[in-house]
């Protein structure tokens, strides 16, 4: 039956995709493409070009874009439930633990140990998307600098540190803002394929 | 009975915590650690729910289980602030805006990914979440650096340079980070019996 398997399929996707977002496309491209051939390459690729420029996590997107196109919305919500329930059972589990032994004198300093390497983790995910912002070609050269780019990132975060923007209201305005100056100067402009 | 917490009672937390993660996960492009900066400014700076260590070390804990890391934070954060209750409305509220917009676009998906205008606003908003996630950076970074623990800003530059520039599976540098902390808890511990 069609959601018994794209509810095992996304449990598996769920399940197996540890450090999230990239982590996980290849499995689903496995899952989707390769094993029940629900989506053809191309489709998929198209998949992955959505996944990024919508909100929300990779996983839960190919789940609901491919349960949709498969079974409707039940298929969706069949996907989206598979792919999600790995992580209540085991990341509940790790909740307990942590408040049940969080002042414990070894576990005080693994946590002490690990939020530094967290926030490095951070910064590394911010500046690849800066990284993204401020070059229009795959290689950081200094023909390919994106005026636009880091004209938007530098007042974004010049009113974030002095003023304390609400952030939702600084990016929305980013949008906004971006479609003018794209228009403005389209040399700047991302390209689009397809 | 868990009740007026944070001046709430539990309807009205509940309800607080599904529109915080609804708003936030709708406006959340890009991949887990983007939405844990917004989570970190909602729960942390505006509604003081959960102090800046913890969600560092909530974002640890999502990073190395399985699954979307906005799923898992959402779970953890939910868990923390209202039980088994607040963490089905955390999970609902996160997904939900992902599977709604993806429903719809899986239904005119190749002119969407085509469309020049909606990929100009797509890049605006990248620069201001670029913006957005290193304002946090610096707000947390600059606690480690004041904390004046040599080792955890030893371990936050080695994080940072092993996944920035070597790309390091981040779950190695969870690992890593995690042993030091306990190698630094043996080692405390045997001094004082010393």
């Amino acid at each position: 039956m069609i959601y018994v398997s794209l509810f095992l399929s996304f449990l598996q996707v769920g399940m197996f995709s540890i450090g999230g977002g990239y982590a996980a496309i290849p499995l689903i491209q496995s899952q989707v493409v390769v094993l029940h051939q629900w989506l053809s390459l191309s489709e998929f690729t198209d998949l992955v070009t959505i996944a990024e420029m919508t909100p929300g996590p990779i996983a839960v997107n190919s789940a609901t874009f491919v349960g949709t196109r498969i079974a409707g919305l039940p298929g969706a919500m069949v996907a989206t439930l598979g792919c999600i329930l790995p992580s209540c059972l085991i990341v509940s589990l790790l909740a307990y633990i942590y408040y049940k032994y969080k002042e414990l004198g070894a576990l005080q300093s693994v946590l002490s140990s690990l939020r530094p390497a967290v926030v490095a983790l951070i910064a590394s995910a911010g500046l690849s998307i800066l990284g993204l912002v401020a070059f229009s070609g795959a290689t950081p050269a200094f023909s390919a600098v994106n005026w636009v780019g880091i004209g938007l990132f530098a007042g974004a975060f010049f009113i974030l540190r002095k003023f304390k923007w609400n952030p939702i209201l600084v990016m929305s305005l980013c949008g906004v803002l971006g479609l003018v100056l794209f228009l403005l100067f389209p040399g700047f402009a991302p390209t689009v394929g397809g | 009975m868990q009740k007026d917490t944070y001046g709430l009672s539990k309807a009205a937390l509940l309800r607080k915590l599904f529109f915080s993660m609804l708003y936030i996960s709708t406006f959340t492009f890009g991949g887990g650690f983007v939405i844990i900066t917004f989570m970190k400014r909602k729960f942390v700076d505006e509604l003081h729910w959960i102090d800046e260590d913890e969600i560092l070390d909530l974002t640890a804990l999502a990073q190395s289980s399985p699954g979307a890391i906005a799923v898992n934070a959402a779970i953890l954060v939910g868990w923390r602030v209202a039980g088994f209750a607040g963490m089905l409305v955390a999970i609902v509220g996160t997904i939900l805006p992902p599977m709604t917009i993806l429903y719809i676009i899986s239904f005119f998906y190749a002119a969407f990914a085509s469309n020049l205008y909606v990929a100009m606003v797509l890049k605006g908003m990248q620069a201001g979440v670029a913006a957005v996630i290193l304002d946090v950076v610096f707000s947390l970074g600059g606690k480690v650096v004041k904390e004046k623990s040599v080792l955890n800003f030893v371990i936050m530059a080695l994080a940072f340079c092993a996944v920035f520039f070597f790309n390091v599976n981040v779950i190695y540098i969870i690992l890593a980070a995690a042993l030091t902390g306990l190698v630094r808890a043996l080692v405390l511990q045997r001094g004082k019996k010393l």
